[in-house]
């Protein structure tokens, strides 16, 4: 291990290391936090959802929104895989269907860094996902 | 680099490694591995999370799921099921005692709700064998500060005004303490970390050692920076080997990155850390006898003054400061004494930890607000008594604290309020009692633990207090009057008037505060030769009820003395006097025909 010879070092240091620690952080206090939920069963992954979750966990990083994803089970929509579930403090959790990369850039431009709708909305017929 | 979607804290406490944390952790990286999940996964072995009661504790993050009771066998269950498939494991899921709801998010639990953490902020959130996972929570950042943009009286200050008092028991101002010291001149100069926690039943100290032992490390650092010492000694007791081991890995660490050692972030400030081993005696904890134990003298407490800020480790002006004090400090150096002082009450600022215990249904470790009632504490952290039973009493301040009742539980717990209703704050021991126990039989447990404990340097501590403990044997014998009563307040008086050091000075709190709420209890024992929770043997009868005795003879034949009387088909009759309280009759009575009196 180097030494760390300064206050400055110190402090560079640590914004560096800051980042592995981020997601423990963030989840101290999820509800200031956007959410998002990647459905993640057979057939979400089998329709890419891996590739859109990454995506999602990159994008908003780089875009400085600061986000907590995480995966969820089986949603019930095959039909619409990848599904997502995306809830900004403050408002009611939204589901979106069919979500590729586009789309996923979409609802991370429009819908959370703007407060615009985006077509794709699932009328939600569910209590929680827990 | 990997980039981890997902974090799997697992406790590395003490109480979880014994029931098998380590192996839960390995069994989770195997798993891991096997899914091929390693850059995606992160498992990080932590410190305590304060449960202990349901551990071993495992966390997935970043959903804030709590898992508890998890066995090794758990592990492929959890990465398939809930890091794979995002299902959480409902059977492992926390279960609220009174109204049987499953919480998974510990934020929702009621043991967690209330607790603010300051002293314990990275116990269960970080590796405490990773000196990067604290600095990247802010650690050493204080320590920095200090040496580049502070004076050693402007950082006396801050401590001063921030309202921190000392955590192992006196309560003392530790900004004035640290003045003192860094007023006296001397050619060497030393700070002590006091790790002792001779409490039984206390981890608060341990904790924090196991779970964030560089913040101890960093807050000596600065104590030395104030007064101008450049060397540390923590005294812990050789019966922690999983908080030395810690320690020992945070020293090294911390010396590798030059956190340590000479010219510490080129401020041109020395100060480096040594560890000294206590034997596991009591009375080691009061300062003065630390510092002799230290010095390879007997433990035993000397006359202050003068104080160890004046002459103290080798005659030098010394420092002692409690594990919990310490850990405060870089906090209020970081976030400011403004920010610090709004916390807590009128008069102790910040928080206090406690190790709940007892009648308890959330046994742990917690860390409150100063001014948090008993109430607050027993019934909403606590999560109430056990079993549905009825509140008692509780213990506080450690084997010399007093016992409180239900009229003290909306006391705001504090240094002066607690002394203000007999007891004391001590090093946070929080014992409960319920229905069950005997007063008198618990006062006489915590003189029990006293004469263990007396260096035997003063006569009224040593054999004042044995003297105690034999009269409240007596008492718990049946034999006892009601002189015996005031006998035991007069002794109690004269012990605490007229002992050298702490320990003797409030052994008899036990005893006082008992007489004082329980004196009905006492009065029944001497009196009327009754124990009514029924924990005094001596006083407990076996009787069969006639009414109910079928005459089955079935105690008569169990009863090793042959004490039980009757014929065939009529009530049976024990003979009490030669009873020797086996409690067998009982056992084979299928008519509950027997009970104790
Ligand atoms: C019998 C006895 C036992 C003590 N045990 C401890 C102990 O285990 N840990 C501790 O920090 N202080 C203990 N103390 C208090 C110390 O003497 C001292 O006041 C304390 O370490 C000062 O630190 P603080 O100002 O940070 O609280 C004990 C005192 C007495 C009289
Ligand atoms: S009061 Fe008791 S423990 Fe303290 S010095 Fe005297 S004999 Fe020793
Ligand atoms: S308690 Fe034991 S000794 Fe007493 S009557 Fe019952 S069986 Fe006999
Ligand atoms: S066992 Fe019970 S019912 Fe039978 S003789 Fe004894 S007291 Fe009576
Ligand atoms: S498995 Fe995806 S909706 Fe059912
Ligand atoms: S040791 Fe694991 S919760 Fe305390």
């Amino acid at each position: 291990m180097a030494k760390v010879k300064s206050l400055a070092d110190l402090r560079r240091m640590k914004e560096e290391l800051q980042s592995k620690m981020d997601l423990r952080e963030k989840s101290n206090d999820p509800e200031s936090l956007v959410q998002i939920k990647v459905a993640m069963a057979t057939c979400g992954i089998a329709s890419g959802a891996k590739e859109v979750m990454e995506f999602l966990i990159e994008e908003t990083a780089k875009r400085g929104i600061k986000t907590i994803v995480t995966q969820t089970g089986c949603m019930g929509y095959c039909y619409a895989e990848p599904t997502i579930e995306v809830k900004v403090p403050g408002k009611e959790p939204i589901v979106f269907g069919d979500v590729d990369i586009k789309k996923a850039d979409q609802i991370v431009e429009k819908y959370i860094k703007n407060g615009e709708l985006v077509d794709g909305i699932i009328p939600v017929n569910y209590k929680t996902l827990d | 680099m990997e980039k981890y979607k997902m974090h799997i804290l697992v406790c590395g406490g003490t109480g979880c490694r014994a029931s098998a944390s380590e192996a839960i952790q390995n069994n989770l990286q195997d798993a891991i591995a096997a899914k091929g999940l390693e850059d995606e996964v992160q498992v990080v072995m932590t410190g305590c999370f304060g449960f202990c009661e349901k551990g071993p504790i495992v966390k997935i993050l970043p959903d804030n799921t709590f898992y508890v009771e998890v066995k090794p066998e758990d592990a492929e269950e959890l990465i398939e099921e809930h890091i794979i498939k995002g299902r959480k494991v409902m059977r492992l899921l926390y279960v609220d005692p009174e109204n049987k709801e499953v919480i998974s998010d510990s934020k929702h639990m009621g043991f967690y709700k209330k607790q603010i953490r300051i002293a314990l902020r990275n116990c269960g959130f970080i590796n405490p064998e990773n000196v990067d996972e604290y600095i990247a929570r802010d650690g050493y950042a204080a320590l920095g500060k200090c040496l580049a943009e502070m004076t050693p009286q402007t950082v006396i200050d801050e401590i001063k005004e921030s309202g921190l008092r000392g955590r192992g028991g006196g309560g003392f101002p530790t900004g004035l303490k640290w003045e003192f010291a860094a007023k006296n001149e001397a050619d060497q100069k030393y700070v002590v970390c006091n790790a002792d926690e001779g409490d039984p039943g206390a981890f608060m100290d341990r904790s924090i050692l196991e779970g964030d032992p560089h913040s101890v490390l960093e807050a000596m650092a600065i104590c030395g920076y104030t007064m101008g010492a450049d060397k540390g000694l923590i005294y812990i007791r050789a019966e922690y080997p999983l908080a030395i081991t810690r320690l020992k890995v945070a020293i090294k660490q911390a010396r590798e990155y030059g956190l340590l050692g000479n010219d510490i972030l080129g401020s041109g400030f020395n100060f480096d850390v040594e560890m000294r081993y206590g034997a596991g005696a009591f009375v080691c904890g009061e300062e003065t006898a630390l510092i002799h134990s230290m010095e390879g003298l007997r433990g035993e407490p000397t006359v202050k003054p003068p104080f160890p800020a004046e002459s103290g480790y080798n005659g030098k002006p010394t420092n002692v400061n409690n594990v919990e004090t310490f850990a405060n400090i870089p906090v209020i150096i970081n976030k400011g004494a403004n920010w610090f002082n709004k916390i807590g009450s009128e008069k102790a600022k910040g928080t206090k930890v406690f190790a709940l215990a007892g009648k308890i249904n959330n046994v742990g470790l917690i860390e409150v607000p100063m001014g948090t009632t008993l109430r607050e504490v027993i019934y909403e952290i606590g999560g109430g008594i056990k079993d549905g039973k009825k509140f008692k009493a509780v213990q506080t301040g450690g084997p010399s604290g007093g016992c409180l009742t239900e009229k003290h539980l909306d006391t705001p717990i504090d240094f002066d309020n607690l002394i203000a209703v007999g007891s004391m704050m001590g090093s946070g021991g929080m014992i409960v009692m319920d229905e069950d126990d005997c007063m008198v039989s618990m006062a006489k447990f915590y003189l029990e633990f006293t004469v263990e404990e007396s260096c035997g340097k003063c006569t009224p501590c040593r054999i004042g207090n044995k003297r105690l403990h034999e009269i409240l044997h007596k008492i718990t014998l049946g034999e006892g009057t009601k002189e015996d009563l005031d006998l035991l307040r007069n002794l109690s008086t004269v012990i605490k008037d007229t002992s050298l050091c702490g320990l003797g000075q409030t052994s008899p709190n036990p005893v006082l505060s008992t007489l004082d709420n329980f004196y009905d209890e006492y009065i029944s024992h001497v009196e009327d030769h009754k124990c009514a929770a029924g924990q005094c043997k001596a006083l407990m009868q076996y009787v069969i009820d006639p009414e109910l005795c079928v005459g089955c003879t079935l105690c008569s034949r169990n009863c090793p003395v042959d004490c039980i009387s009757g014929e065939r088909k009529e009530a049976h009759l024990i003979d009490t006097s030669k009873c020797i309280k086996c409690g067998a009759c009982m056992e084979k009575c299928k008519f509950n025909a027997i009970s104790i009196q």
